[in-house]
């Protein structure tokens, strides 16, 4: 197999030359994922702490479907966004279908559980740990709420971590509400789906390669500002 | 907090060129992995563009799939080949009318040891019959698109009872050309593909084409507007540009000038040549 090999030196050749479809493919994919994490973290990591500090009736519930949907298929959750916002679906006159919107919106939807259940865990942990003083000093769940988010903010930034990792991974919801159409929503694992169908293996393992790069590189930035943060506050 | 209102104005800037740019004038057109596997749309829809203005976003899925997209409103224009689904989607007032634009041929190909030995000849569905006889391997898209509809036919025409098969020497992929000529060349299994996929595709490793030239095996593409009367949002005018131009002499010239590995792909038949 010299896929391997031919499929480093693709990866190479097209960041050396900055060729000009691979910096649009990864912009918007930048764009997309980040958005959508963007969005998600504002409703999953209040949901999150909502869901592990108040009681209230169906809570056992709420905490299995949100770890339940963490393992959210992209594909499903792209043939329910296609099917609101096709224009025979209820959504359709607004004519998102098939742009980088659209893709975001099946990423919110695929990535806030997952943000929602890692915030839960977290914040659950520091509230048995903190509970005893956080009432001492006169402050409920309600008052906890910003308290702990903050508090946990370190951790909480694997939680969003996740949401990205999955939301710049998955090619299923993409494909089918992006429709994959080349420089209005072609993306990094659209365009790696691709070009496999084309038989074009080498180029589209070059792709993954500069895809892995990438998220390795935003993981190790988020690394480096946890650190230095923390560094900070010793 | 300055941090994070920078963050939220930056992505809201992001956003808004994102929908800056989906101002341009555009279609979209529902049509085949085969077409745009083949580099068709990356030659034509340029000069189409440079001559009109109009940009053409192309979703490439399987004509079963492309034809429902546009039964949902959600394409202007559907380029498929399936002559009779295509004109079922008329007759049912989905579309306001068929236009030849071009053709190509399917080729069987297969493992050039040629296990089951149908190698050179004329007749697909005699070839079919010999391949079951043999039970050897057979890639098969079995996702409802034009090609799987053709070979489907040839299936029948050769009297074997394919789903009877499915799952044993008969391999379903369910997924698109590219991706079952892949399985194909992993398992070495025959398998029906259209000419520009096959010239097209990269991966070929021992796979050679076996049989071809059979008349069955044609292959025509249909160009259809989306009924403007069922859709009101529908881009009659711009898709009906990109339909005559396709029809046009121009758009007819350029279609059979566009070459593969040095071979004509597409050859240009609409009637209406002005």
């Amino acid at each position: 197999m010299n896929d391997f090999g031919d499929a480093f030196w693709a990866a190479f050749q097209l960041v050396v030359s900055l060729d000009a479809d691979l910096t649009e493919i990864v912009g918007l994919s930048l764009q997309v994922s980040l958005t959508a994490v963007f969005i998600a973290a504002l409703i999953g990591l209040p949901l999150g702490a909502a869901v592990a500090l108040f009681r209230f009736p169906g809570r056992m519930a709420v905490v299995v479907i949100l770890n339940a949907f963490m393992g959210l298929p992209p594909v499903v959750v792209g043939l329910v966004v296609y099917l609101l916002l096709s224009r025979a679906g209820p959504f359709g006159v607004l004519g998102l279908l098939f742009t980088p919107t659209a893709m975001i919106i099946a990423q919110v939807i695929l990535i806030t559980p997952i943000i929602a259940a890692l915030t839960r865990q977290v914040i659950e942990d520091l509230w048995s740990e903190y509970e005893e003083q956080l009432r001492s000093l006169g402050a409920g769940p309600a008052r906890a709420l910003t308290a702990l988010l903050w508090d946990g903010r370190f951790s909480l930034v694997t939680a969003v971590l996740a949401g990205f990792g999955r939301a710049s991974a998955e090619v299923g919801a993409v494909m089918i509400v992006g429709g994959n159409i080349d420089h209005v929503s072609r993306v990094m694992t659209t365009a790696i789906a691709l070009e496999v169908s084309k038989g074009d293996l080498a180029l589209a393992l070059g792709l993954g390669l500069i895809l892995l790069v990438l998220s390795t590189g935003i993981n190790g930035a988020a690394f480096l500002i946890k650190e230095m943060a923390l560094k900070r506050h010793a | 907090m300055n941090r994070n209102l920078g963050t939220a104005l930056t992505l809201a800037l992001m956003i808004a060129s994102a929908a800056a740019a989906a101002g341009e004038r555009f279609i979209t057109v529902a049509s085949t992995t085969s077409t745009r596997n083949s580099g068709l749309y990356d030659y034509l829809l340029p000069k189409f563009q440079a001559a009109t203005g109009i940009a053409v976003r192309v979703v490439a899925v399987g004509t079963g799939q492309a034809i429902r997209l546009a039964r949902n409103g959600d394409a202007d224009v559907l380029l498929v080949h399936h002559r009779t689904s295509e004109e079922q989607f008329v007759a049912d007032g989905h579309g306001v009318e068929r236009f030849d634009v071009m053709y190509n041929d399917f080729v069987l190909v297969g493992p050039k040891t040629d296990p089951a030995g149908v190698k050179g000849g004329g007749d697909a569905a005699a070839a079919l019959k010999t391949i079951a006889a043999s039970k050897s391997p057979f890639a098969s898209r079995g996702d409802d698109s034009g090609t799987h509809k053709k070979e489907l036919g040839l299936w029948r025409t050769a009297g074997v009872d394919i789903a009877a098969e499915s799952g044993t020497w008969y391999r379903e992929t369910g997924s698109g050309m590219g991706a079952t000529l892949n399985t194909a060349s992993a398992m070495n299994a025959y398998a029906l593909t259209d000419r520009g996929t096959w010239l097209k595709f990269a991966n070929k490793a021992d796979l050679g084409i076996l049989v071809e030239g059979d008349k069955r095996l044609f292959n025509p593409y249909g160009a259809i507007l989306v009924n403007p009367a069922k859709h009101p949002h529908v881009k009659a005018k711009d898709g009906r540009i990109f339909i005559d131009w396709l029809i046009s002499k121009d758009g007819q010239r350029l279609i059979g000038s566009y070459q593969l590995k040095g071979q004509q792909a597409f050859f240009p038949n609409a009637k209406a040549m002005n």
